[in-house]
């Protein structure tokens, strides 16, 4: 079995690697990329879209088609995690601590019902105890790290950047709340049908500007369309819808991120976790 | 353009990409998983791609490393082959 894996890799190696002699040659002039698209964008992309930032212009206007099913590929993604991976039914073994005493209480039963309050609280199976230092750091920088993500967001059309980085970045100071505390703590500010209707709500967003173009009387996607619905300067109006999409990917790729790692490390059952 | 620097971070994304399928123990995967994106993205950065290089940073070294460790956390650490 592993030597028909090692041949098959070698044949999916082979033949990509004979697919690559029909590309042009790196840094080839004669190629479509340097005889007119590239040069093309670089002289009109400033003047047509007032964005300093090419490859976001390219990215959000240009081929702003294809980043919308990229968004759509990425809440797919975090659809497949909840389909596959939610569990609803209830866990089996419960913990919980007495909290004047410190005894630890272990339910096996799933019926007995204790309500965690002042006197008992829910603790996880692999519990220990948080270490101060830790929590105290992450609670410092976690305000950082999203208003990092927001920067991120709004200046992905001057700076490198855009919704994806931004989304990953704020997600991932979600993530780093469940890591220094624990998932409870995160699924307790962060609920699931909150994530659920970021997710979807972002997608709508790209879309929706789409939409917009569309009923304004242009194409699909086309900004420059949406000029008497914002209060702006026409000349800007491509920059502004580029902000809104960006932000629009920015609200998916952060709520599926979340999805994925609840999912993946309380095997669906958002309970406990790393 | 920088070439003795390319050179260096190649050897060493060769090395990480060889020892992540070579390493047995998972997590130890993960973090040479996370080393050879970040290694990526100095590549990327020398070559003047930084929005790519951004990205390489927040999502291959950063948010897949979280997902492989949480995968690792919920399955076995050890590989069978």
């Amino acid at each position: 079995m592993k030597f028909f894996g090692f041949v098959i890799v070698c044949l999916t190696g082979g033949l990509l690697l004979y697919g690559t002699m029909d590309l042009p040659d790196w840094g080839d002039p004669g190629s479509p990329a340097s005889t007119h698209l590239s040069d093309y964008y670089i002289e009109h992309i400033v003047e047509e879209t007032q964005v300093p930032n090419l490859v976001t212009a390219v990215l959000a206007d240009y081929r702003g088609y294809d980043t919308m099913f990229e968004t759509a590929v990425v809440f797919c993604a975090g659809l497949a995690c909840f389909l596959l991976l939610r569990d609803f039914r209830p866990g089996k073994d419960r913990y919980f601590r007495h909290v004047p005493t410190g005894v630890m209480l272990h339910f096996k039963n799933p019926d007995t019902r204790l309500v965690a309050g002042n006197e008992f609280e829910h603790m996880d199976k692999e519990w220990v105890p948080s270490d101060m230092i830790i929590k105290t750091v992450c609670r410092i920088l976690i305000p950082f790290i999203q208003i990092y993500a927001l920067y991120v967001v709004a200046h992905g059309d001057f700076s490198p950047g855009g919704g994806f980085q931004g989304g990953v970045i704020f997600g991932s100071s979600l993530i780093l709340m469940a890591i220094s505390y624990n998932l409870k703590t995160l699924v307790k500010r962060v609920t699931e049908k909150f994530l659920s209707i970021f997710a979807a709500a972002g997608v709508l967003i790209y879309v929706g500007i789409g939409v917009a173009a569309m009923l304004m009387g242009g194409h699909f996607l086309d900004y420059g369309m949406l000029a008497p619905l914002l209060p702006s300067d026409p000349g800007h109006i491509r920059a502004l819808g580029m902000l809104g999409v960006e932000i629009g990917v920015g609200i998916a790729v952060m709520a599926v991120m979340v999805i994925i790692y609840i999912n993946i490390v309380s095997e669906g059952r958002h309970d406990e976790g790393l | 353009m920088l070439w003795p620097i390319d050179l260096i971070v190649l050897t060493f994304v060769i090395f990480c990409a060889i020892a992540a399928i070579t390493v047995r123990d998972l997590l130890g995967t993960a973090i040479l998983f996370s080393a050879y994106s970040f290694l990526m993205c100095l590549l990327w950065a020398v070559m003047g791609a930084v929005d790519v290089a951004f990205t390489e940073a927040s999502v291959g070294a950063g948010v897949s490393t979280v997902f492989f460790v949480a995968a690792v956390f919920r399955t076995s650490r050890r590989t069978k082959d």
